[in-house]
């Protein structure tokens, strides 16, 4: 007879099974069983985060490092909405985490019990699925079913939400060895040979192809695939921001990210292309402009693992649903070798025409935020870091002026857009970082000021990450926008920050402060000496924007460009 | 023409919530939801009508049911030959001076009275949505006091392709608590 194990035993025994070896949590009254039995599991190193956001945001982070699914805990009730943020961000972004929530009894749900909340229900929306497990029996399973489905297909987040009674309730533990099987679960995989023909076609025949890459060449591995493609044909390859790093940022056929505030010569290549391939991505509108005026001339293929998004936002020629490496092995060579000279020429022209809002040029004595982010780069590029940016100018000059060569080197959120995210993130993807690699944190006085509490985790862990913060005194993304297009009505954007080297201190943080240009390297080279969290305060322009800009709803060839001298 | 959708989904609890929460989020419109067991026990089967009527619009309508995972398989019938009826109970205003009149409209729609009071009758009528609107607006004078419809339910005419359902049977055995 197999052993008996409680519920909150079978949780762990499951984990530790799908490999977990770290999670992020929070412990309350609905979860104790599960955080009791902890202390026989050894093997699991559990990270107290300052809040359950907190640890949605870490999991993802270590997600999206490694590739492996990420694991979040939280307690009934108020533990469990404050993770639904996170589960959010993870969602719009296709992470794969497992969030694991205690629940009342099964006999008091319905009840408005002390700390009851519909979890469920509050996440239905923001899931990919979720389960209430209502019998320790199927505990196993589900926990199993859940890992998988987090992983395959589109990667997303699962949540399973477990009573306290079925974590205390006892069954024969055997743990489900046979792979999952569902009826209405099956991640596609092949194009058919005519959509292979077809797309073919279209390529060999175009004269000015464009390749769209979003997440989906990091998530299916594709990114050997993709380039091998590009160089054979020359076809130059524009990123979306969470694309990023998928191709060597250095590479000639990379013209960089894509959209709002994308490189002005990719986004005049997508709009003049005669074809569009989109490999992994969703046309969000931040990466499109105005639909209508969108890439008017060019036919359009879109490769995409999640058949709801084909046709959704951009109406295409040929939609295929499957593996973006499987289609493009399928492809087996069949891209012709076309020089395409004539259409790069066109693209290296517009490029040289953007170099004017080459802000690291611009020697004017003003301490720029896109300055400090470029001597990050040029600081730490040999070491191929993990950089964690969080929400706002700072990101997009990160995604702008920070040269990603690798993929799986950029951790941010990209979909929902959510500040506060670096700081937890990162402290997760520490963890998925192999120690000689450094995490860099990114982010603005605004975000780190909404999850700031994250830093005693990060104590606690003596978690090896340098957070710059780039204190431009507002919330600048949202001064841009009052600027441009609310007659400089500076609205609830001018923010205050408390005393970050004293911050640091009170919180046992090696912390620095850079005023001046000239003093970011020795900053940088003392945060790389220590170990442990170090913090870095930028003080800089407080009124300096992100260039190029596609207004909300505008053309996308439409950018605002910067202002010439 | 409206988009008619059949769905089979697991027979579970919230399914039918998870469903809803699609069609309210991705804002596309329900008309008509009928869902009721199937012919394989632990699988239900949904007719939906939606209002969307391009063709690439119903797909993203059918893709994202299927990403749920509790739905087993949507067929996207709008263009095919189908049996659709819908069900209706009508209570009119009916006292014995109009009940011959109304009992004769009832005749000519082989609609039935299922119930005959002093001041009401209730007719049931069987048939598709134009149908029973034409009725209804028939009786409309005489005062409708109440009326209660099914929604559609759709089937396709002869044999389609079999769906495998004894295939799906052996998953609704494995009972795996989603909600
Ligand atoms: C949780 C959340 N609230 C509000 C916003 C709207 N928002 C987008 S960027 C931004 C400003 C960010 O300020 P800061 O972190 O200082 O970065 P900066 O733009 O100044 O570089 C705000 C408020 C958001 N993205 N997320
Ligand atoms: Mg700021």
């Amino acid at each position: 007879m197999a052993e008996m194990k409680t519920g909150a035993e079978i949780v762990l025994e499951c984990l530790v099974r799908e490999g977990v070896e770290v999670m992020f949590g929070y412990p309350g009254g609905a979860n104790l069983p599960i955080y009791d039995a902890l202390n026989f599991y050894p093997q699991i190193h559990h990270v107290l985060t300052r809040h359950e956001q907190g640890a949605t945001h870490a999991a993802d982070g270590y997600a999206r490092v490694t590739g492996k699914v990420g694991v979040a805990m939280a307690t009934s009730g108020p533990g469990a909405t404050n993770m639904v943020t996170g589960i959010a961000t993870a969602k719009m972004d296709s992470s794969p985490i497992v969030c694991i929530t205690g629940q009342v009894g099964t006999s008091a749900i319905g009840g408005d019990a002390f700390q009851e909340t519909d979890v469920t229900g509050v996440t239905l929306p923001v899931t990919k699925h979720n389960y209430l497990v209502t019998d320790v029996k199927e505990l196993a399973y589900t926990i199993k079913e859940a890992f998988y489905i987090a992983r395959t297909g589109r990667p997303g987040p699962v949540l399973i939400d477990i009573p306290k009674d079925v974590q205390n309730a006892k069954c024969e533990f055997v743990y489900p060895e046979e792979p999952i099987d569902l009826p209405g679960y099956h991640p596609a995989e092949r194009a058919t040979d005519e959509q292979v023909a077809r797309a073919l076609a279209l390529i060999n025949a175009a004269k000015k192809p464009v390749i769209l890459a979003g997440r989906g060449i990091l998530l299916s591995g594709a990114t050997r695939q993709v380039l091998e493609m590009a160089e054979k044909g020359n076809i130059p390859i524009t990123c979306t921001l969470l694309g990023l790093g998928g191709i060597p940022a250095s590479h000639p056929l990379n013209m960089g990210m894509m959209g709002m505030h994308g490189e002005a010569a990719a986004n005049h290549a997508i709009q003049e292309a005669d074809l569009l391939l989109a490999f992994g991505m969703r046309f969000d509108d931040r990466v499109t402009g105005k639909l209508a005026t969108y890439s008017p001339n060019s036919k359009k293929i879109h490769i995409d693992i999640d058949a709801s998004e084909l046709n959704k936002n951009v109406r295409v020629d040929v939609a295929i649903n499957a593996d973006l490496k499987v289609v493009l092995e399928q492809f087996n060579g069949d891209v012709e070798a076309i020089d395409r000279a004539e259409w790069l020429g066109a693209i290296r022209e517009w490029q040289e025409d953007s170099s004017q809002r080459d802000i690291i040029n611009t020697d004017d004595g003003i301490f720029r935020a896109a300055q400090a982010i470029f001597d990050v780069w040029r600081f730490s590029k040999d070491n191929n870091p993990v950089v964690v940016s969080d929400v706002g100018q700072h990101q997009m000059l990160e995604a702008q002026y920070f040269k990603h060569e690798k993929p799986h080197t950029l951790v941010t959120s990209g979909g929902l857009g959510t500040m506060g995210f670096s700081l937890p993130a990162a402290i997760g993807a520490r963890f998925g970082t192999p120690q000689e690699r450094e995490v860099w944190v990114i982010v603005g006085d605004g975000s780190i000021q909404m999850t700031l509490m994250e830093l005693m985790t990060a104590v606690q862990e003596n978690s090896n990450i340098n957070i710059c913060i780039l204190n431009n005194g507002y919330l600048g993304m949202v001064r841009q926008w009052q600027q441009l297009f609310y007659d400089e009505r500076y609205a609830e954007t001018p923010i205050l920050s408390p005393d970050y080297i004293k911050l640091a201190e009170a919180y046992g943080v090696q912390g620095m402060r850079v005023t001046n240009r000239d003093d970011t390297f020795a900053a940088l080279e003392e945060a790389r000496k220590h170990n442990g969290p170090t913090l870095i305060e930028f003080v800089v322009e407080q009124h300096d924007m992100v260039y190029p800009m596609v207004p909300a709803g505008a053309d996308l060839h439409q950018m605002i460009r910067r202002p010439a001298k | 023409m409206k988009q008619t959708l059949i769905a089979l989904v697991e027979d579970k609890p919230g399914v039918l919530n998870r469903v809803a929460s699609l069609f309210r989020r991705r804002n596309f419109n329900i008309e008509s939801l009928a869902v009721g067991h199937s012919e394989t026990p632990g699988i239900s089967r949904m007719t939906i009508v939606t209002d969307e009527e391009e063709k690439l619009r119903r797909n993203v309508v059918r893709e994202n049911l299927l990403k749920l995972i509790n739905v087993i398989d949507v067929d996207d019938v709008t263009e095919q030959p189908k049996v659709v009826r819908e069900t209706a109970l009508i209570k009119v205003r009916a006292d014995a001076t109009k009940r011959a009149e109304i009992m004769n409209i009832a005749d000519i729609y082989r609609a039935r009275i299922v119930d005959v009071a002093t001041e009401s009758l209730i007719v049931e009528i069987t048939g598709d949505s134009g149908k029973i609107k034409s009725m209804a607006d028939l009786l409309r004078p005489f005062g409708i006091i109440e009326m209660a419809r099914t929604g559609a339910l759709a089937m396709t005419r002869g044999v389609v392709t079999p769906r495998d359902t004894a295939n799906y049977a052996k998953y609704a055995a494995n009972g795996n608590g989603s909600i």
